[in-house]
């Protein structure tokens, strides 16, 4: 078996060298609970204060317009489901584009949504979702910053300026975003998962402007905090902090290199492998993550044959779905959804992975192929 | 068109009108209980073997086929003319058109 590749960035990064030795430390120093008052639980807060600093400085907010959440999915669910409350005056319906992480997608489901289009290239309409946010009833809108399933970047600052225009929060999930390319402006509220970006799993963030319209979603929470109740983390969230202020200081040179990289996998994959769609915006696009589905290729067989050669991938195909339901972003673009690979690559991936990968592609999806008879269709 | 949605101005009567064979019949290619891409495969290995004009109807029941089959008719430039209720499963219509 070939040396794992891993070219799934956009699930998860393993901890970045600075997380684990902050991590680490702030078990050693930051056990205690930093609501209290006696020394240890001093240092605990110190240590929980510049954390919450070193995250807001890196989103360009201030540290009390900063909570921590216990993962990504909860951050996002606290954003949507605090604004509605907080909100429910007016009216209860989430306007989401139709490309939302499923995290949002469900907290919205909960009550009245207004779905908003994307086209071919999944980016979303900014006239439908302005539209949608002067309709009657919309507490809060939610715009992811850019696909996590097929990189298009969405225009989140135009769908801002219309959302300040309607008087709605919009809510901007930034998961692939933060750590990577500079954040939008224009938003209320912003998300984040610290997994993404090379920080521990179990880490969300949750930005809350001054002055939006958001009580906390959780039962008992305590007034004026935008921390999830419960025991955090600490030293996972000081961990967090410390591998997003590394890996944003890299974050320009790591964008330019991987950018690169992701062209020549769009370019080879189509000139080599016959009938595959390469998908997602060719230019408006996060630098890290490509996407693109083969004709007649059974998506759970090409993950298979991508792991046996060495490659760990992701796919938005039915097959490989618990649900058996092909992913709802490559629906909302209606392009192919069988046979897909999301392709997406972290800062220690090299140039050689990704020829390595072009090399073995082509002849992997003609073998496929070849046993399910359909060469030459 | 999304998955069960039925155009109001068609149906299974209706297919001479909107280029049926003149049998009123289409020809069906019955893929329930198939995964995708298995029934997109039948639509592939169907469509060159019926003259242009014809309309195969494929029935499916996997939830991939309402998104994968008009994509297949773009990428092969045929004309998806839809999805009705037909035989307790979803007919998905596509016409040869080159």
């Amino acid at each position: 078996m070939a040396p794992q590749t891993y070219f799934d960035a956009a699930a998860g990064l393993p901890l970045h060298p600075v997380a684990r030795q902050a991590m680490a430390a702030a078990a050693q120093d930051g056990w205690a609970d930093p609501a209290k008052l006696y020394g240890p639980g001093r240092r605990a807060r110190q240590l929980l204060d510049a954390a919450r600093a070193a995250v807001a400085e890196q989103l360009g907010v201030r540290a009390d317009e900063v909570g921590f959440c216990a993962s990504g999915t909860a951050a996002a669910q606290a954003g949507v489901l605090g604004v509605r409350a907080a909100r429910y005056r007016i009216g209860g319906t989430v306007a989401h584009s139709a490309v939302e992480h499923s995290a949002v997608l469900h907290a919205a489901a909960a009550g009245p949504t207004a779905p908003v289009p994307v086209d071919r290239l999944g980016k979303v309409d900014v006239d439908a979702f302005t539209s949608a946010v002067q309709g009657p009833g919309v507490a809060v809108a939610a715009l992811i910053s850019a696909s996590h399933e097929v990189g298009t970047v969405q225009p989140v600052e135009a769908v801002a300026e219309a959302c300040t225009g309607a008087g709605v929060p919009l809510l901007v999930d930034a998961a692939q975003s933060v750590g990577r390319v500079p954040l939008p402006g224009g938003w209320s509220l912003l998300s984040a998962s610290a997994h993404k970006w090379g920080g521990p799993a179990g880490v969300g963030i949750l930005a809350v402007r001054k002055g939006t319209r958001w009580v906390p979603p959780w039962p008992g929470a305590e007034p004026g905090s935008l921390d999830q109740p419960g025991a955090l983390n600490l030293p996972a969230v000081v961990a967090a902090a410390a591998a997003l202020r590394a890996v944003c200081a890299q974050a320009p040179e790591q964008a330019t290199r991987l950018s690169g990289l992701v062209a020549r996998i769009r370019e080879r994959v189509a000139a080599t492998v016959p009938d595959v769609e390469v998908v997602g915006d060719p230019i408006g696009r996060l630098p890290h993550l490509v996407t693109f589905s083969c004709l007649y290729v059974d998506g759970e067989a090409l993950l298979h044959a991508l792991d046996r050669a060495g490659f760990a991938v992701s796919s938005g195909s039915s097959c490989t779905a618990s649900t058996l339901r092909p992913s709802h972003v490559l629906e909302a673009m209606g392009v192919l959804s069988h046979g897909n690979v999301r392709v997406s690559l972290h800062p220690d991936t090299t140039a050689e992975e990704v020829d390595r990968f072009l090399d073995v592609l082509p002849g992997l999806v003609g073998r496929l192929r070849a046993e399910a008879g359909v060469v030459g269709l | 068109m999304t998955y069960g949605e039925q155009p109001p101005d068609r149906d299974a009567s209706s297919l001479d009108a909107t280029g049926g064979r003149a049998t009123g019949v289409p020809d069906v290619l019955d893929c329930r209980g198939q995964r995708c891409p298995l029934p997109v495969i039948a639509l592939a290995r169907r469509v060159p073997a019926v003259p242009v004009g014809t309309v195969v109807r494929v029935l499916a029941d996997d939830p991939a086929a309402a998104n994968d089959i008009p994509a297949w008719c773009r990428l092969r430039g045929q004309e998806f003319l839809g999805a009705v209720e037909a035989d307790g499963a979803t007919g998905f219509d596509v016409r040869r058109v080159t």
